[in-house]
């Protein structure tokens, strides 16, 4: 199945990860080839089978909503890979 | 015998009988990482003052005849996609090539409560993303046995150093065979943990579902002693699971399954034999072989390479340029997320992300990721059948000894290297690969799977195979 150029173009806005053109046409191919290779999962006979998707059965794990200190980090701690912050925040180029 | 040979079992022995300190043994470990890391490229970053520092806490311990925990004054190398407070943390990949986490994983917590010597941060696929380790963005890292060779992926360097006797032994990740087959084309033994068993807190998340820390030794009986210091449920962890009372009884009358799936046209020759003879040799113990069907095994590759990126997708968001890692300059927020995406993360990343983000968008979830899920429920019901009727199933590692580095330069060729060792993940059960022998002077793995919570089984067998043979004291020759 061959992926469009419009469409890896749009899968990667989605991402969010901006491609050149020579990029967009190597994906484009490579994309392809593994959709092709993943596609043989239509072979297999799913009707009444449950999806798996929480391997070891757990369900519904949770905890209290309280803040645990020994699990917080200070504000300095946090602010500390920022590639840019200013007064206690991350900054970044303005959202409107 | 050099100190940086010894296992952790005889390690611990001669830190107790004070054959030396704590302080030599590391020294020993630094000075084979000064003359080979430059060659192997196994390690990232070098931790020599910090594990210096903590040698000689451990050795006033020793010196003052404290009670030693176990991992005290043992060299260890930890892949660095595993946080480690106050030491860089790339994940192999330059959009953390300046991190530095402010936190310990759970693991790391634990080997430093007992006084764990962490010598540095190996060397890896970026995001725990290949099997070969070429798709570092730091160099790829070189197979001790042929330094023109891959050690394997994505824990290459831990595989490495262990193989090279920079360290005692060393931690990695399997998501989809990324302990098991470095250990097996570095001829070293590579644990994955049942999935759950160990903590994934401070794990950087690839595949949430599927990712395991697990340990790469010298020996079983390593392996054996890092899972029992690592595992545990955590409270940080919502998918660890609950502490297994039930210790297991050792196995009698061992069942041993061999999948016919397993054996496959296009799989190294010798590969094949070497497995056979292992076989052989279990049956020689007084093992019974069984030979078994996995009949979804052929779907299990495609149904991880839907899962996975379509996991990725949404693990990999966090990588936007504003709380940490580098930052492309734009002219606005959005913009910013392009440009930092677009320079910072790698190929096979890009590719995977890609591919996830198509799989789960609207209108494609149910045909792929749903459809995935499905299958995945199946191979797992295989698995649960097999063990109903054997206590442990062995197969090849990898259909292959290690590849030239370069090798394999089209995406699908380098998935197909993990055949083997994905169905274990998606299934979520335990499994080792052991070194059984050569083929042209490349070491060859023997995987030993066991069913949830079945370590102590497969960790039984394999080192019952030890006693019998000698590849795992096999060491290369390194000029």
């Amino acid at each position: 199945m061959k992926l469009s150029k419009p469409q890896v173009l749009h899968i990667s806005n989605l991402a969010r990860i901006k491609l050149s053109s020579s990029e967009t046409t190597k994906f484009q191919n490579q994309l392809s080839s593994i959709l092709d290779y993943v596609n043989q999962l239509n072979e297999v006979y799913t009707k009444d089978i449950e999806p798996i998707s929480q391997i070891t059965g757990l369900e519904n794990v949770t905890r209290e909503d309280v803040v645990v200190k020994e699990q917080s980090l200070t504000q300095e701690q946090t602010l500390a890979n920022a590639p840019e912050k200013e007064n206690g925040y991350f900054k970044v180029k303005s959202v409107f | 015998m050099q100190l940086f040979e010894l296992t952790i079992k005889q390690a611990q022995e001669g830190l107790r009988k004070k054959q030396f300190s704590a302080t030599e043994l590391t020294m020993a470990c630094l000075g084979q990482i000064e003359k080979r890391n430059s060659k192997l490229n196994a390690f990232l970053t070098i931790n020599s003052d910090e594990a210096l520092k903590e040698a000689k806490i451990v050795d006033k311990l020793i010196a003052k005849n404290e009670t030693l925990p176990p991992w005290a004054g043992i060299p260890i190398a930890v892949k660095d996609i595993i946080c480690t407070k106050g030491i860089r943390t790339t994940a192999g990949s330059k959009i953390l090539d300046n991190f530095i986490p402010p936190y310990d994983a759970t693991v790391i917590k634990k080997l430093r409560e007992q006084h764990a010597i962490i010598l540095g941060k190996t060397n890896l696929d970026e995001f725990a993303m290949g099997a070969s380790t070429e798709n570092s963005a730091f160099g790829p890292t070189r197979n001790p046995w042929n330094i023109t060779r891959v050690p394997g992926g994505s824990s290459g360097g831990s595989a490495a150093a262990v193989a090279a006797n920079l360290c005692i032994y060393a931690l990695g990740s399997d998501t989809g065979g990324s302990v098991r087959q470095p250990a097996s084309f570095c001829g070293v033994t590579g644990l994955k943990p049942t999935y759950g068993r160990v903590s994934r807190y401070g794990l950087i998340a690839m595949t949430s579902s599927m990712d395991q820390i697990g340990p790469i030794t010298k020996t079983a009986e390593d392996a054996g002693i890092v899972l029992s210091a690592i595992s545990g449920w955590d409270k940080y962890d919502s998918t660890s699971a609950p502490e297994n009372k039930n210790t297991q009884k050792p196995l009698t009358n061992i069942k041993i399954g061999v999948p016919k799936e397993y054996f496959i046209e296009g799989m190294g020759q010798e590969v094949k034999r070497a497995v056979r003879e292992a076989i052989g040799n279990l049956e020689s113990l007084g093992m019974q072989i069984v030979e078994i069907s996995l009949p979804h095994t052929k779907y299990a590759l495609p149904t991880y390479y839907i899962i996975v990126p379509s996991e990725i997708s949404a693990n990999l968001a966090r990588y936007d340029g504003v709380r940490f890692g580098k930052k492309a300059k734009a002219n606005d927020i959005l913009q910013t997320y392009f440009e930092t995406r677009q320079r910072f993360l790698g190929d096979e990343v890009k590719r995977r992300i890609m591919l996830g983000t198509y799989t789960l968008s609207a209108g494609y979830y149910e045909a792929y990721y749903l459809k995935a899920s499905k299958v995945r429920a199946q191979i797992k019901k295989d698995f649960d059948k097999a063990f109903s009727k054997v206590d442990v199933i062995v197969t090849p590692t990898s259909p292959t000894t290690a590849f030239k580095i370069g090798e394999k330069q089209d995406p699908l060729s380098m998935y197909l290297a993990d055949i083997f060792t994905v169905p274990a993940n998606l299934a979520g059960i335990c499994g080792i690969s052991i070194p059984c022998g050569f083929s042209d002077g490349l070491p060859i793995g023997l995987q030993i799977l066991g069913p949830q919570f079945g370590e102590e089984k497969i960790l039984q067998v394999a080192h019952a195979y030890e006693q019998i043979t000698e590849w795992h004291e096999k060491k290369p020759k390194i000029q």
